[in-house]
């Protein structure tokens, strides 16, 4: 489903990702996980299109489309999401609104006429249902007043309604309490499928015991300096991350 | 980022005016210039009673002695008044009983504004008074109104038609002594419309008459008269275009509302003139006087305003709080682009016991624009337990663009509590990616975050006309982003 190949970005001139490959098929769940700084949080952003970024080498495959050469609208219509680390506040405009013309806009991409209002209520309903978000936080503006719970569950909420081939978590467990956690992974392991596919970004092995991934890597510097299975999670967490950095380092 | 922004607004700031077009029809124009003989050929054209003439010239005289105000936040070359016509009307207008009358080219003029005049067309719930530029040309469910004991027609029909109520209420608001372009508006207005409702009847359907200027070298000068009797209820609406001309042209209104006691009226403005090209060529000079009065205990007026148009305005819609427990309110959302410029808000005067005003605005500004907002707030001496609460917000979309607020308290009453909030914000290039993410174009994302940065003002609209706000909000704002 997506491949990426020796991707090279930075941000203001300075360079931030140097090489990144990584290939995700169908059904998986990767987890990428990293000291601060290594790059994780940019390769969320590329992947999304914010143009801020700047690639300045290899290419990305998804699903046969060159995903480089679209714009974030078109990527995120095409079946990207991204769930930000840090939702923005948009003042006077509530989800449903938001959701509104977000559902649609994708339903106009596939050549689709825009959903009929008793449907889309349905759909929010039954979307809510899945993050336990309560059900008047949809009149409410976008993230606006929210609690880090509220904000995070916002975003699954959304990635629920328009049910992308590929999520990346980013930073997703950060500030979330126990009980928050606990119901923003369920939400994510509810929405997979044998058809679509995830990139969970963390710092910490806590959320990858909510949701559970087929490979973990590790970014360092902006590479992916170790691949591996569960283990490498947990041995990450006994040890940090110094012993990843030394054996970098030292190459 | 920063280039991120810069590029939202390059592309933001290039959209063309869809009411620009004209109309080719035979007009009746006088000639240029402003004098004695024309205010007294305006008023026997229309065939108005004495006291009618008597107003205009008294008003005249006084303005010949008055200065042009420069106090606003407005920088503009003065009109020069003898360079403008100030009668101008389709030919053979003056009565139309039934649409089969009207020049089809103007029935097709208004279609393409989205007026349609055909009352079985006609928003269900919307009776229209359709003035091109001098005149009336049409009202729509006048009859229908009739029955309940609601008149709502043309200023010049309402003269010849209601004499006396036009001379108990006229320029007891805004005496035509009140400012300059008030002055110029008693000498020479040509028509406008005139409402009024009974006491204890709550009007039907909304009212609204809708502005149109078509001739060139012409300034409208049109006066609106409402009266709300006692315990009476009403909602009005107006709308105003222009066509593309690269001269000024001047509009100096004026509105007087007049509600008794208990009664309610909401009047809202959706103006969108034309605003002048990219390079500040042409535009309307939209130099309005807008007034009411809570004269009885217990009324209230609601003013909103949706100002999108105009190379300039100016304009600040106003409420006397005369009656004790009367309340006062002005929601106003006011966009400029590229070089326009606005300086507008509100007054409220306090003069009755626990009197009441709210005061709601936001302005929003891109291109080279200047936005000002400029409001007053007078508790008088006997108003005791007066409250009002102010909130101006500005949205800067680019660096070009200014915002500016005035606010003016004179409080002469212990008792009364005044607030004032104030912010300022810019839209980030984080707003608009996060909603890129979800599949919106960044124009989309630009227009949603302003109709939600309106919404406030938005949701005081009547619903026919808040979906259409939103749709010229997003219009005005069309083109600018990539």
């Amino acid at each position: 489903m997506l491949t990426i190949n020796n991707l090279h970005a930075s941000v203001d001139g300075k360079k931030i990702l140097n090489g990144i490959n990584l290939e995700v098929k169908k059904g998986e769940v990767h987890a990428i996980m990293g000291p601060n700084g290594s790059g994780k949080s940019t390769l969320a952003s590329v992947l999304a299109g914010r143009e801020k970024f700047q690639v300045t080498a290899g290419n990305i495959d998804f699903d046969g489309i060159d995903l480089l050469e679209l714009s974030s609208e078109v990527r995120s219509r095409e079946g990207i999401f991204l769930a930000f680390q840090y939702p923005v506040e948009i003042p006077g405009v509530s989800i449903t609104n938001f959701m509104k013309a977000a559902v649609n806009e994708h339903r106009k991409h596939k050549g689709l006429e825009p959903i009929a209002p008793s449907a889309f209520l349905r759909l929010m309903k039954e979307k809510k249902a899945l993050v336990e978000m309560e059900a008047k936080l949809s009149n409410r503006s976008v993230n606006e007043g929210f609690s880090g719970g509220e904000k995070k569950k916002n975003e699954i909420f959304q990635m629920a309604m328009l049910e992308p081939k590929l999520a990346v978590l980013d930073e997703t467990d950060s500030g979330l309490d126990i009980d928050a956690l606990r119901i923003v992974a369920n939400g994510v392991n509810k929405l997979k499928t044998s058809e679509n596919a995830s990139i969970v970004i963390t710092h910490y092995q806590r959320l990858l015991d909510y949701i559970v991934p087929d490979i973990i890597h590790v970014l360092y510097n902006g590479r992916i300096v170790k691949t591996g299975g569960r283990e490498l999670a947990l041995e990450l967490e006994e040890k940090g991350y110094d012993w990843i950095k030394k054996e970098d380092d030292g190459k | 980022m920063k280039k991120d922004d810069d590029k939202i607004i390059n592309e933001f700031a290039n959209k063309e005016y869809e009411a620009g077009f004209t109309t080719e029809i035979d007009m009746d124009v006088f000639p240029k210039g402003l004098s004695e003989n024309i205010v007294r050929a305006i008023s026997a054209k229309k065939e108005e009673p004495e006291f009618m003439l008597e107003f205009r010239l008294k008003a005249f005289r006084y303005w010949k002695k008055m200065s042009e105000p420069n106090w606003a936040h407005l920088s503009y070359k003065k009109p020069d008044f003898q360079d403008i016509s100030y009668y101008a009307a389709p030919k053979n207008t003056p009565k139309f009983n039934s649409l089969d009358e009207v020049d089809p080219e103007l029935l097709d003029t208004f279609e393409k504004l989205g007026i349609p005049l055909d009352e079985q067309k006609v928003l269900a719930g919307v009776a229209v008074d359709a003035v091109i530029d001098s005149v009336s040309v049409h009202t729509t469910f006048r009859e229908t109104l009739l029955e309940k004991g609601i008149i709502f027609c043309s200023f010049s029909d309402a003269l010849k038609e209601y004499p006396k109520l036009i001379k108990k209420y006229l320029g007891t608001v805004v005496p035509y002594s009140d400012n300059y372009y008030a002055a110029l508006n008693a000498a020479v207005f040509s028509d406008g419309s005139f409402a009024y409702i009974p006491k204890g009847v709550k009007c039907p359907m909304e009212l609204s008459t809708y502005f149109r200027i078509n001739a060139a070298n012409t300034g409208q000068f049109e006066r609106t008269l409402l009266v709300a009797d006692a315990g009476s209820k009403v909602s009005y609406l107006e709308g105003c275009t222009a066509p593309v001309r690269d001269e000024n042209q001047l509009h100096a209104a004026v509105v007087e509302i007049v509600a008794m006691e208990n009664a309610d009226v909401k009047y809202s403005t959706v103006q969108n003139w034309y605003p002048g090209d990219k390079n500040g060529k042409g535009g309307i000079y939209n130099f309005v006087t807008k007034r009411g009065i809570c004269r009885g205990a217990n009324s209230k007026i609601s003013w909103t305003q949706v100002e999108t148009g105009s190379a300039i305005t100016w304009k600040y819609p106003s409420t006397i709080l005369k009656g004790d427990n009367s309340i006062g309110e002005f929601y106003s959302v006011a966009v400029t682009n590229n070089m326009q410029q606005a300086d507008t808000g509100t007054k409220m005067i306090h003069l009755g016991r626990n009197t009441k005003s709210t005061i709601v605005s936001k302005g929003i500004s891109l291109g080279h624009s200047s936005n000002s907002y400029r409001g007053l707030v007078t508790v008088a001496k006997n108003a005791s337990n007066a409250r009002n609460f102010s909130q101006c917000d500005s949205l800067l979309i680019g660096d070009k663009c200014g915002a500016h607020t005035f606010p003016y308290i004179e409080v002469n009453n212990q008792t009364a509590t005044v607030e004032h909030e104030a912010t300022t914000s810019k839209i980030s290039e984080d707003q608009v990616f996060y909603c890129q993410q979800r599949g919106l174009d960044s124009e989309s994302a630009v227009s949603l975050i302003v109709n939600g940065f309106a919404k406030e003002v938005l949701n005081q609209l009547p619903m026919e006309f808040a979906v259409e706000a939103q749709k010229l909000l997003s219009l005005t704002l069309e083109g600018s982003v990539g």
